[in-house]
């Protein structure tokens, strides 16, 4: 895979699924998930 | 004194239904060619900024307005005044709309899944040629006007099963029906999608389809049509403005958080574009590598689902049992995403209307049901299937989704108060949003979406105008079909609207 497809792969995987854990773990840190 | 509106049974359910609704089959093959026309990976940093200035702000306000009101969209418009009821009835026609050729598609997934099975076990070999399958099942037609070409029975018949699962779970109302479905559902949903990307980026030439996907191409992201594309993407894929969002706001409890949930929500329906595009491309890059074919042989839409995929399926294995399980697997996979969508679509309607009328749940689920499959029957002659559901599904999308977008965002935040949204929406949160909030709703998703309908509008007019000198029948196909849908779905929504509500105490 080329270097710069790569490195777009890595920034919207990061955005997107690390404001999901983030989000998701502030949830259940609350217990109520 | 009025009845005490039912809430969702658990926040885990909640988020269930809420995702659900969100993730359908318009992720699967609209985000990954959005992505791949507008700049590839550069469509991105647009298409992250759109999802934090314009669906996680509306999601919220949508959320905390539904249970502010505990109502429907009908309601929810009608106490910012009574004129404006009529635009909470135009919003909830749209689902009911969109559910008529939906279910269709939805339908087709349930064919595979048989033969699937029937190629698992050897009854029929189709895999390898799945075009054949699919020319039987959508026929084909000179045009919109050529009903004389048929309907197609598999359509028909299987879109029967498909308004008969929704209505199933709709009519046991909230937390004993979409909340309990939506339970199984949207993990499983996850769970396969993750499954099924991880076999694709396995194969042999995924890499090709992968760097066509992500290598970017920055000159593209000074384009303004880029970040109207992506501002288009971000709203159609979180079913905003549709209804939907406030009637399931509708259903949370008092104290319950609004601000995460909503996060929560954009971000697993984000997660499930990434997962889309990853697996898409995986799998159109193993197809380019092994049969020399081109990106876009197969179109961008339902082709890559219903011939793409089982192509690539037929020459992962020769084993034709694991082929049809693989198949029935991606299939159902396919079903549950479009049925979890549907069945909010219905919801969003039913809300609407129970808030109005007396009638029972189970009897009015029943009734939009009966007229649902009678609307989705049109759909599955060929005409319909091959002809007018691209006009349809492009004038509701385009003009009238954007359209109730913009005007809800502008009536809220004006006539009730932006400032009390956030207020109220802040009140119980696992966190805050802060005043940049009452600014994105006041100001920039407004001037986004107004720039979208625009845009639209002069697009539609501009291809209007050739097709009437260039095909004269394709022309009245757009004027009668997909100006014809809205013009009855005004005239559907003002008969509504002049409706008497059930009791006085909801007139006033």
């Amino acid at each position: 895979m080329n270097k710069s497809a790569l490195i777009m792969m890595i920034f919207g995987c990061v955005a997107v699924w690390g404001g999901l854990i983030v989000t998701l773990s502030i949830a259940i840190k609350k217990g109520d998930l | 004194m009025a009845e005490k509106r039912e809430v969702w049974g658990s926040r885990r359910g909640f988020i269930f239904a809420a995702v659900g609704a969100a993730i359908g089959l318009g992720n699967l093959w609209r985000f990954p060619f959005q992505a791949y026309r507008n700049g590839g990976g550069a469509f991105f940093l647009p298409y992250i900024v759109a999802l934090f200035t314009c669906a996680i702000p509306l999601m919220i306000l949508e959320y905390t307005y539904g249970r502010k009101v505990r109502g429907g969209s009908t309601k929810a418009f009608r106490l910012l005044g009574k004129k404006y009821e009529w635009i909470g009835w135009l919003q909830v026609m749209v689902p009911i709309i969109v559910m008529m050729f939906y279910s269709t598609i939805i339908s087709i997934s349930v064919i595979f899944m048989v033969w699937s099975l029937g190629h698992a076990f050897g009854i029929i070999n189709w895999m390898s040629d799945p075009g054949k399958i699919m020319g039987m099942i959508v026929g084909g037609g000179s045009g919109p006007f050529d009903f004389a070409a048929g309907i197609s029975k598999y359509l028909l018949g299987f879109v029967i099963v498909v308004w008969l699962g929704n209505w199933l779970i709709v009519k046991n109302g909230v937390s004993q029906g979409i909340e309990k479905a939506s339970k199984i559902f949207t993990p499983l949903l996850m769970v396969m999608m993750v499954a099924f990307m991880i076999n694709s980026v396995r194969l042999p030439g995924a890499t090709l389809g992968l760097n066509e996907l992500f290598t970017p191409d920055f000159n593209k992201i000074l384009n303004p049509n880029i970040w109207v594309a992506a501002y288009a993407q971000v709203f159609f894929s979180t079913t905003l403005a549709v209804g939907v969002m406030i009637a399931y706001g509708s259903y949370l409890g008092e104290d319950w958080d609004i601000v995460n949930n909503s996060f929560i929500t954009v971000f697993s329906n984000a997660s499930f574009d990434i997962i889309a595009g990853i697996t898409v491309f995986s799998t159109l890059g193993y197809l380019v590598h092994n049969m020399g074919v081109d990106f876009n042989s197969f179109g961008s839409g339902a082709g890559i689902a219903f011939i793409a995929f089982p192509i690539a399926v037929s020459t992962i294995t020769t084993n034709t049992f694991l082929q049809g399980i693989i198949g029935f697997l991606f299939f159902f996979c396919l079903f549950i995403a479009g049925l979890s969508s549907s069945i909010s679509m219905l919801e969003s309607f039913s809300a609407a209307a129970l808030d109005k009328f007396d009638i029972k749940r189970e009897k009015l689920v029943g009734l939009i049901s009966i007229v649902g499959f009678l609307g989705s029957a049109c759909f599955a002659t060929y005409a319909g299937f091959n002809f007018i559901l691209d006009i349809v599904d492009a004038h509701v999308g385009q003009y009238i989704i954007a359209t109730l977008g913009l005007v809800e965002s502008i009536l809220i935040s004006y006539v009730y108060g932006i400032e009390k949204i956030r207020v109220d929406a802040n009140k119980y949160s696992d966190f805050k949003v802060g005043k940049i909030f009452n600014f994105l709703l006041k100001y920039l998703t407004p001037a986004m979406l107004g720039i979208t309908v625009v845009s639209n509008l002069i697009g539609g007019f501009k291809k209007l105008v050739d097709l009437k000198t260039t095909d004269k029948a394709a022309f009245m196909g757009q004027i009668v079909f997909g100006w014809g849908t809205i013009l009855l779905m005004v005239i559907f929504a003002t008969i509504f609207f002049r409706k008497q509500w059930k009791n006085s105490e909801e007139e006033d």
